[in-house]
């Protein structure tokens, strides 16, 4: 019966083979201009950005990276250093404060929850990373500032006063420190969550070695998880700098937009992408538009390095363990 | 010759007792961790409805900000026009990522070499981590410069944050997808796009669903791409995407900048809305990707 099939159709399907078939043909293109978007979308955020930013690239130049001004001099004089100095100290903070909990998170996810503690932890910590911004913001002006000013502030101030990053007790909610906290909050369940998976991904027979052997948990953790998992890390790393470098709202909302440059986290600063924000209302000059152009091209350029080599680390980890 | 005993008490030594409060101090540091996480989601979900409780009611959902100017009753305002004009936003971003997203993953996952769909792929991975103040200015430079604001920048922005996201989730269960069921399509004589279509597609159509419920959800609450393509809107209610509407981010982030504590309480009461819909979405989107899952594993 089945012979008899084959060959009833047999001639027809021969034909058929050498060519393309039409709804293929259309298929394979219409999917592959969409697979394409990417790429075109990348050319054209980077040109376009670029082409606008032009006129203050050129009459800046890159002395535009070490001038602190805004709109000085009967807005003709533009430059981002404030706000690279701002960007610099609010993300590597968060990152600081955000490391150590994201990886105890992610630990006590893993290794110690017993699982129904984890399948109702997990989702919560993952809630944390889709309340907006602009909430987070919301929050942080209206609560967290006034906390800052009337608790923790002087608090800090009184016992690390001697530190320059805590010289002086915070006049007003809105400063460096604020924006710290927030961006802290908003890049623990990025970094948390990846290393949970990353953490999850160890072969339990390196971790059973490790335990047969008389470690203790932390020792397994130390010995074998972390070095097992230390380029995915780095990646999550990565990628949590790189959603604070890129965060504005929040940012905008608690930092107090202040073009200065203080070790003092207690005073008002700005970033790259607050600045950004903050001007949204409107720029005066075309040359302030370019310059605000100017500070996405720094945004832009910084946050496709760090994406793509996040994602080269992560594609080498992947391929290590497709070998094993 | 006897054995000798060993010396050393094994489990009683200094050095025992000391690795032993090591791994207490860093178990109990894991745990406080975990436990802040959750409380500061506490923490700021407990502020929002607190604070924003009082400022629900109908008139809420049904009125538009009215002006205060100082004198006789404060007159009855609330946020329509901002959750309308979200809902036009968030539902034409939708409209732009959602095919885009869907025919990129069928090429990635269906038809594509694998070299190329591994460049491609990053393509995505990385235009995922652009910021999206910076997706608002290239629209801003793009379309907004000498054309004006309009709601359907806004969606053109936050559509372009969205495709990543769509075409990451069904890419993820279009490889769930078993390979006999393309094949035994395949063998029964159907071309390639009949089988991708009729065959692949559907099975894939949850984790579509997911995908698209998340990335939604994500994009109704951002406000830097709105910032600079529908910020300077009116406060009557508008339903034309070529003019700039109000949304509820905008709403929340200019209120939040006012001093008038009648404004911060309409701003939480907005960020109560907000969340609630994001909180929906996710939910559903969980349900629906634990569904689609379990049924393509085969455990129906």
């Amino acid at each position: 019966m089945a012979v008899a099939s084959r060959t009833s159709s047999g001639p027809g399907a021969l034909q058929r083979r050498g060519r393309i078939r039409p709804g293929d043909a259309v298929l394979y293109l219409v999917t592959l201009a969409a697979a394409l978007s990417g790429v075109v979308l990348l050319a054209l955020i980077t040109r376009e950005v670029i082409a606008d930013a032009w006129p203050a690239m050129q009459k800046f130049g890159l002395g535009f990276l070490t001038t602190q001004a805004w709109g000085d001099n009967n807005k003709t004089l533009f430059g981002a250093k404030s706000f690279i100095f701002g960007t610099a100290v609010t993300s590597l903070g968060a990152l600081l404060l955000a490391t150590p909990i994201s990886l105890a998170i992610a630990l006590f996810l893993t290794e110690l929850a017993p699982r129904w503690i984890r399948s109702v932890v997990a989702p919560l910590v993952e809630l944390l990373a889709a309340i907006p911004s602009v909430v987070l913001g919301l929050w942080g002006i209206l609560v967290l500032g006034p906390f800052i000013t009337g608790t923790l502030g002087p608090a800090l101030h009184g016992t690390f006063g001697w530190l320059p990053i805590f010289s002086s007790k915070p006049s007003v909610g809105s400063n460096m420190f604020a924006a710290i906290l927030i961006l802290t909050i908003m890049i623990i369940p990025i970094v948390s969550s990846i290393c949970r998976e990353l953490f999850l991904g160890v072969p339990s027979e390196l971790k059973d070695g490790a335990l047969a052997l008389g470690a203790t948990r932390w020792e397994v953790v130390r010995g074998v998880v972390f070095p097992y998992a230390r380029a995915g890390i780095a990646a999550a790393l990565i990628l949590g700098l790189g959603r604070a470098v890129g965060e504005a709202i929040a940012v905008t909302q608690v930092i107090g937009n202040n073009v200065a440059i203080h070790a003092d986290l207690f005073k008002p600063g700005d970033t790259l992408a607050s600045r950004i924000a903050g001007q949204y209302q409107g720029a005066d000059t075309a040359l302030q538009v370019a310059s605000l152009v100017y500070l996405a091209v720094i945004l832009l350029v910084f946050s496709l390095i760090a994406n793509l080599a996040a994602q080269l680390i992560v594609r080498r980890v992947a391929g290590r363990h497709q070998m094993r | 010759m006897s054995a000798q005993a060993p010396s050393a008490d094994l489990f009683r030594s200094e050095r025992m007792r000391r690795r032993r409060i090591v791994n207490a101090i860093v178990e109990g540091g894991a745990t406080i961790a975990a436990l802040l996480a959750v409380g500061v989601l506490v923490i700021v979900v407990g502020s929002v409805v607190k604070r924003g409780w009082g400022a629900i009611d109908v008139d809420f959902f049904t009125k538009t900000p009215a002006l205060y100017t100082g004198f006789g009753p404060r007159p009855e305002s609330g946020i329509e026009n901002a959750i309308i004009g979200t809902l036009i936003i968030i539902g034409l971003a939708l409209l732009m990522a959602l095919p885009v997203a869907v025919l990129t993953a069928i090429y990635l996952n269906e038809l594509a070499p694998r070299k190329l769909a591994n460049v491609l792929t990053l393509a995505f991975d990385v235009l995922n981590g652009i910021p999206a103040i910076v997706l608002g200015i290239f629209v801003f430079v793009f379309v907004v410069v000498g054309h004006g604001q309009a709601a359907w920048k806004a969606s053109f922005a936050l559509a372009i944050l969205m495709v990543p996201m769509i075409a990451r989730s069904t890419q993820e269960v279009l490889a769930l997808v078993p390979a006999s069921m393309r094949e035994a399509s395949l063998a029964l004589g159907a071309a390639k796009w009949r089988t991708t279509l009729s065959v692949v597609l559907p099975q894939a159509v949850g984790g579509i669903v997911t995908g698209a419920t998340l990335a939604t959800a994500r994009a109704a609450g951002e406000t830097a791409p709105l910032l600079f393509t529908s910020a300077l809107y009116s406060d009557a209610v508008g339903y034309d995407p070529r003019q700039p509407l109000a949304s509820i981010p905008m709403f929340i982030f200019t209120s939040a900048e006012q001093a008038d504590p009648v404004l911060h309480q309409q701003a939480w009461g907005a960020a109560a809305v907000l969340i609630g819909i994001i909180l929906v979405a996710s939910l559903i989107a969980r349900w629906f990707a634990d569904r689609s899952v379990r049924r393509l594993k085969g455990e129906r």
